[in-house]
């Protein structure tokens, strides 16, 4: 007979640790995940407790005032609407033609990985270098002034990295035997790009400029450097107007609330207003995103 | 099933070697492939080819992996150019014009000489969508010819009555020789006159394969069919002739019949015979 290794009695003897063990470390995983849900929950329920009730049709619509009782948040939305008008084309046409050209024209080699590491790295500069480089930019040298286009602009900078590279590895993760079927059937590279490449890659490409637009929607750092009004009352009817946002809304009244303590509730029910748009923006753009996802 | 495949092998390989060389005088050549020599950077891959290919007549090229049969059928329509380090010398005649002269547009090129791949690629598209691809890109918008297209080009596939029902569905719902065939069919949408497959029954179960051989011995009445194959059965079973290439060279290149029954080179039997490769 051959000889055993397996002692089946110590085997059994550590069995019953090692599914302790097994537990043990679900266990580990499950409080990990529980924890930013934790947080989370509470973030909402203080929020919505304090901002609650003072959501109403006046909150919503009024102009801005310095009496609380009076104030509302209609120039703040239009104004996050009006930077959205900007920050969307921008960010699409400029972002996706920039990973479209890194992706599938320019030629692979060391200038290319240059620009495309770059473009990585400037996914990760603080956001508040880029309100500075809108000041110096398009406020100052450009004398647009701390108007909606300046802003838009700036914040489509801010999210450019994002977009082109959510948009790369979309266009990467296309099978390339498509493209080569397209080819083979004598189809230049441009119409293998629009009528086959870019369907394929949309819904990467729509994922990516969700989270960039989420993104732009709750910047507060670099419009602050703008030099944003803290007290605007008239709303702002095009991109050459002065403007705020939600989130620069949401700042003023957190500041002022040692002042008036009511505008301290004033900026809960407005981050509830702002939430409440991520959450319907990002409905849309799933939905969009759906949609192309099911014609294939 | 298997017995049918062997009959026809074997009909194949006793029929008298020069039987069917009478009409050869007739068909016109397609292709002239003149000292053509090929590069991937420093690889030297494919090596003096000289090769003609006729219309009306499936050439098969076989080879052991990585002897340059694939780049060989991928210069035929330049798809090899896809390879950014890819450098050519020599000539291939097509149709009179050298095709890998820079002036010659590799677009015009395609749009003559179709190419069935090893892997079934159809577009995340629907079947009809798939078919009227070709057509679109060259320009046809009426529906109605689009319509007629597509019914041509599924008849000529022979698939058209198990997809006429179903033609707005999914093309990625087709089982893998369905797929298969609707690409050949898609090719033949923009009604080309040479068809390049490479291994296009290699990821394919006998019974697919076997519809897909039959299909080519339809096709080449009308196109001139260049295929790439692995299996040396199927080169026998349905090519008129065959080139072996090896190490980027051809070692042979002649009737089938000739190929498989008496090889000039001992290295063709040795590869047909299954001691390499």
């Amino acid at each position: 007979m051959t000889t055993k290794y397996m002692d089946a009695q110590l085997v059994e003897k550590r069995m019953s640790s090692r599914v302790r063990k097994n537990t043990g470390w679900k266990g580990l995983f499950f409080a990990s995940t529980l924890f930013g849900l934790v947080v989370l929950a509470i973030l909402l329920v203080r929020i919505f407790t304090q901002g609650m009730e003072y959501i109403n049709i006046d909150f919503l619509m009024n102009h801005l005032s310095t009496d609380a009782s009076r104030a509302g948040i209609m120039g703040a939305i239009l104004g996050t609407a009006w930077l959205m008008v900007v920050v969307i084309p921008v960010t699409m046409i400029i972002g996706v033609g920039t990973a479209i050209y890194l992706e599938l024209y320019a030629k692979k080699g060391k200038l290319q990985s240059f620009i495309a590491t770059n473009i990585s790295n400037l996914a990760g500069v603080p956001s508040i270098v880029y309100g500075l480089l809108g000041l110096t930019l398009f406020v100052r040298a450009l004398e647009f002034g701390n108007v909606i286009l300046a802003g838009g602009l700036t914040l489509s900078l801010l999210v450019l990295p994002i977009v082109i590279v959510a948009a790369q590895e979309a266009l990467r993760a296309v099978p390339g035997q498509l493209s080569e079927a397209s080819y083979g059937m004598g189809a230049t590279k441009w119409q293998t790009v629009r009528r086959i490449i870019l369907p394929a890659a949309l819904p990467g490409i729509l994922t990516g400029a969700i989270l960039a637009l989420s993104r732009a929607i709750g910047e507060t750092a670099p419009l602050t450097v703008l030099g944003i009004p803290a007290l605007l009352i008239p709303f702002p009817s095009g991109i050459f107007d002065t403007f705020t946002a939600l989130p620069m809304q949401i700042y003023y009244w957190t500041i002022d609330s040692s002042l008036v303590a009511e505008y301290a509730n004033l900026a809960a029910a407005t981050i509830i207003v702002l939430l409440i748009l991520l959450f319907l923006l990002n409905s849309i753009a799933i939905l969009i995103r759906n949609k192309f996802q099911q014609r294939y | 099933m298997s017995t049918v495949m062997e009959k026809k092998i074997n009909l194949k390989l006793v029929r008298n070697p020069n039987e069917n060389n009478e009409p050869e005088a007739e068909k016109e050549v397609v292709y002239d492939t003149k000292g053509l020599n090929l590069w991937y950077g420093e690889t030297h891959a494919l090596k003096n080819i000289n090769m003609e290919i006729k219309e009306k007549e499936v050439t098969a090229i076989i080879g052991p992996s990585g002897c340059g049969k694939s780049t060989y059928l991928k210069t035929l329509n330049r798809m090899v150019e896809l390879v950014p380090i890819v450098k050519t010398s020599g000539q291939i005649t097509y149709k009179g014009k050298n095709i890998l002269d820079k002036s010659f547009r590799v677009e015009d090129l395609r749009t003559q000489v179709g190419m069935v791949f090893q892997k079934a690629n159809p577009f995340p598209k629907s079947i009809y969508e798939n078919i009227a691809y070709g057509p679109k890109i060259h320009g046809i918008k009426n529906k109605k010819i689009l319509d007629e297209i597509v019914e041509k080009s599924l008849r000529g596939a022979f698939i058209w009555d198990e997809l006429k029902d179903r033609l707005n569905d999914n093309a990625y719902g087709l089982s893998g020789g369905q797929q298969q065939r609707l690409c050949i069919a898609r090719c033949l949408a923009v009604e080309p006159n040479v068809i390049l497959m490479d291994e296009p029954t290699s990821a394919l179960d006998p019974k697919s394969t076997l519809r897909i051989e039959e299909l080519v011995q339809e096709l080449k009445k009308d196109y001139a069919i260049v295929i790439v194959t692995h299996n040396m059965q199927q080169a026998a079973r349905i090519s008129d002739k065959t080139a072996f290439f090896l190490n980027g060279e051809i070692i042979e290149y002649d009737n089938t019949d000739h190929i498989f029954n008496n090889p000039t080179d001992e290295r063709t039997g040795d590869y047909i015979s299954g001691r390499f490769g």
